[in-house]
């Protein structure tokens, strides 16, 4: 067992590379979740962007247009779900379980011949002057364009939220919706759009995981990224920017108890690999212990179907 | 212009139907997913739904074997429905299955090769031990902190995953297995074997044990106080509390009595037709058990049928990878739809649903 092995440079860098997917599922599902829509289907979601970004990657050689296919996989799943539960008035949970279920099943379905193949490589950025920082320069700034595009995606959605109008009515339809319908708002359209962008998000965190973080295709890959991304979410107070530290949170985790794996501490195996779901555990009640249900942050019409009474 | 109200009466009628029609519905959808896939779509529902009951070839290994999936898939959705109907969300099902099957081998295992009459008992035991200690973890949190009970009960899978693999290559491994990973086979050490009762007709305890929870879930859920209680607390919580029912008291009963059942059907399936503990011993019944409990409307009648229906597709499913190569996954799917079908069809067994002619109010006046 050797500790000195252990340069905590790689370990910042490969812990952004870890944290990359489950932020973007986490942001959309943010979005999703202002809006007053619970959507469970963020794995299935993920998983499918995994296999359309991988395949489509593999057939056209670019991993940019891989990463527009997980999008848009992502988000053609996720309009099942806004069918059902906005059209259908179907039950959040149950739809949102369904969703991950047959997203499971569809991606395996597609991924058959795509085992053990490997994908097209992306290009670390050299961003002139950053890159060549010492140590920081390594750690920071000498990654792919997409772990950046996660970041401004987060400013994005920070602006989108609190500072445009267009932000304003979509936490007015989360919060009250009956309010929000009275006032001449579209609820249903609203929160269809939101939800079509917490699946395209959901897709693209699922293609870096197929394309950059692992990179390869197997079946069930996304291993409960999915489900931590929503545990993130709860952690971040609905509040983007903290969504950076849970993910970067989870992902120094991850990245530890596979460092520690490699050097062959001397505890079990299973044990390490158990850490990051123990601690998404400790996470959950730590944040349920500390507010008080309102302070919590999480929006009035969380998880309710609309019905237009007309 | 479509409008849509909340029904005053639900018709019994309809919330019968509907399956039915989520089925049929699932079956053309899942045939135009087989004709993608190149195959004929009618030769393969023919050979998921029919020829496992019906053919010559087949019949004689696929009745059995109905039983044997249909007892875990029938005994866990008895458990979730009866948290499903308090709006309690126990997902982590497959976790307590894996559990409970752990508890019991090991168990099992430290007796060996002992034979006693006792085993077999006290592995049961187990096996609810396991399950409910799995389960209440997110019913304690739950009531005392107010945790998120879909997404702790949903880690403790994984947690649940790596203890098994961590189990069957160290703990409970065969020491006389060369060095292979597993634990020693159950079903030749006697008194901790639950084989079939009756020769070839696959039923083994597991499935006697499901025929009687599903009488005794069917009795107490409509003719039990305890029935109407878990109804009130999902539909009305406030009035329940109203009422005096203690909130974390039906949390953590909801919690106990599905884990208990995910449990048992994980120390029956350990038992019987898995024979060891293996690191892939799960296979998800856990999970499909979530589509046949709201298959079967949360009703213990419905889902017994509902997971025959559900080990007839697996079964199927089987045969049709057999005979034309459909692979495993696209019964996955197949399921999937089931669920996204049912769930839709909802809206109008809930609600009533008219077509008015006039446009808007403005239009006419």
């Amino acid at each position: 067992m050797d500790f000195s092995s252990i340069d905590p440079t790689i370990i910042v860098y490969n812990l952004m590379i870890a944290a990359t997917p489950i932020l973007y599922a986490a942001l959309g599902e943010l979005v999703t979740e202002k809006s007053g829509v619970l959507n469970l289907g963020v794995e299935g979601m993920m998983i499918i962007g995994a296999i359309c970004g991988f395949s489509v990657s593999v057939e056209t050689n670019s991993v940019y247009i891989g990463f527009m296919a997980a999008a848009v996989g992502g988000a053609l799943l996720s309009i099942l779900f806004a069918v059902m539960t906005q059209y259908f008035l179907a039950n959040q949970v149950a739809s949102g379980l369904a969703l991950t279920l047959f997203g499971l099943g569809l991606a395996a379905l597609l991924g058959h011949s795509y085992t053990g193949q490997v994908p097209p490589q992306i290009s670390k950025l050299d961003i002139p002057i950053l890159t060549n920082i010492p140590v920081l320069g390594k750690m920071l700034f000498a990654h792919d364009f997409f772990v950046y595009l996660s970041l401004i995606l987060v400013f994005v959605v920070w602006y989108f939220l609190s500072r445009t109008r267009l932000g304003l009515i979509v936490k007015a339809v989360g919060e009250n919706h009956e309010s929000a319908h009275a006032i001449g708002y579209n609820v249903t359209r609203i929160r269809f759009f939101c939800i079509l962008f917490g699946g395209a998000l959901a897709g693209l965190g699922g293609g870096y995981l197929s394309l950059i973080r692992v990179p390869q295709w197997t079946e069930g890959m996304t291993a409960g990224a999915g489900w931590i991304a929503l545990a993130i979410v709860v952690f971040s107070i609905w509040r983007p920017w903290r969504l950076i530290l849970g993910a970067y949170i989870f992902g120094g985790i991850t990245i530890l108890q596979l460092n520690l794996q490699a050097i062959g501490v001397n505890v079990d195996v299973a044990l390490l690999s158990m850490t990051p779901y123990a601690v998404t555990i400790v996470v959950l009640i730590l944040m349920s212990l500390n507010l008080s249900k309102k302070s919590l942050g999480a929006p009035g019409s969380l998880g309710k179907s609309f019905i237009k009474v007309v | 212009m479509i409008q849509i109200r909340p029904r005053e009466n639900k018709s019994n009628l309809l919330s019968a139907v509907t399956p039915v029609i989520a089925v049929i519905l699932t079956m053309f959808f899942g045939g135009i997913l087989f004709s993608f896939l190149g195959k004929n779509p009618f030769e393969a529902i023919k050979l998921i739904f029919w020829d496992p009951l019906m053919s010559e070839t087949f019949a004689d290994y696929a009745r059995p074997q109905i039983l044997v999936k249909a007892a875990p898939l029938i005994l866990i959705a008895l458990g979730l429905a009866v948290g499903f109907r308090a709006n309690i969300w126990n997902i982590g099902a497959e976790g307590q299955f894996i559990m409970g099957a752990l508890f019991s081998g090991a168990i099992g295992l430290a007796f060996y090769p002992s034979e006693h009459w006792f085993i077999f008992p006290l592995m049961i035991t187990g096996g609810i031990i396991g399950g409910v200690l799995w389960a209440i973890i997110p019913g304690i949190l739950k009531s005392r902190f107010n945790t998120n009970e879909i997404l702790v009960s949903l880690m403790l899978v994984y947690i649940a995953e790596q203890a098994l693999a961590s189990a069957s290559i160290g703990l409970l491994r065969n020491p006389e297995g060369s060095g292979f990973p597993g634990s020693r086979n159950l079903n030749q050490y006697p008194s901790a074997s639950n084989p079939e009762i009756i020769s070839g007709s696959g039923i083994h305890w597991g499935v006697v044990f499901a025929f009687l929870a599903v009488w005794f879930f069917h009795y107490l859920l409509k003719n039990h106080k305890f029935g109407f209680h878990i109804r009130l607390f999902g539909d009305a919580p406030r009035a329940a509390q109203f009422a005096g029912l203690k909130t974390e008291y039906i949390i953590l009963l909801c919690f106990s009595i599905s884990g208990a059942l995910a449990g048992v059907a994980g120390m029956f399936e350990l038992t019987g037709p898995a024979g060891a503990i293996t690191i892939d011993f799960n296979v998800g019944y856990g999970f499909t058990a979530i589509i046949v409990a709201f298959l079967g409307r949360l009703n213990p009648i419905g889902i017994l049928l509902a997971g025959l229906l559900m080990a007839l597709t697996y079964v199927g499913g089987e045969i049709s990878q057999f005979m034309l190569g459909i692979p495993a996954a696209a019964i996955q799917v197949f399921q999937g739809m089931l669920l996204f079908f049912l769930l839709s069809i909802d809206v109008i067994v809930k609600y009533q649903i008219s077509f008015s002619k006039t446009k808007a109010i403005s239009n006419k006046s």
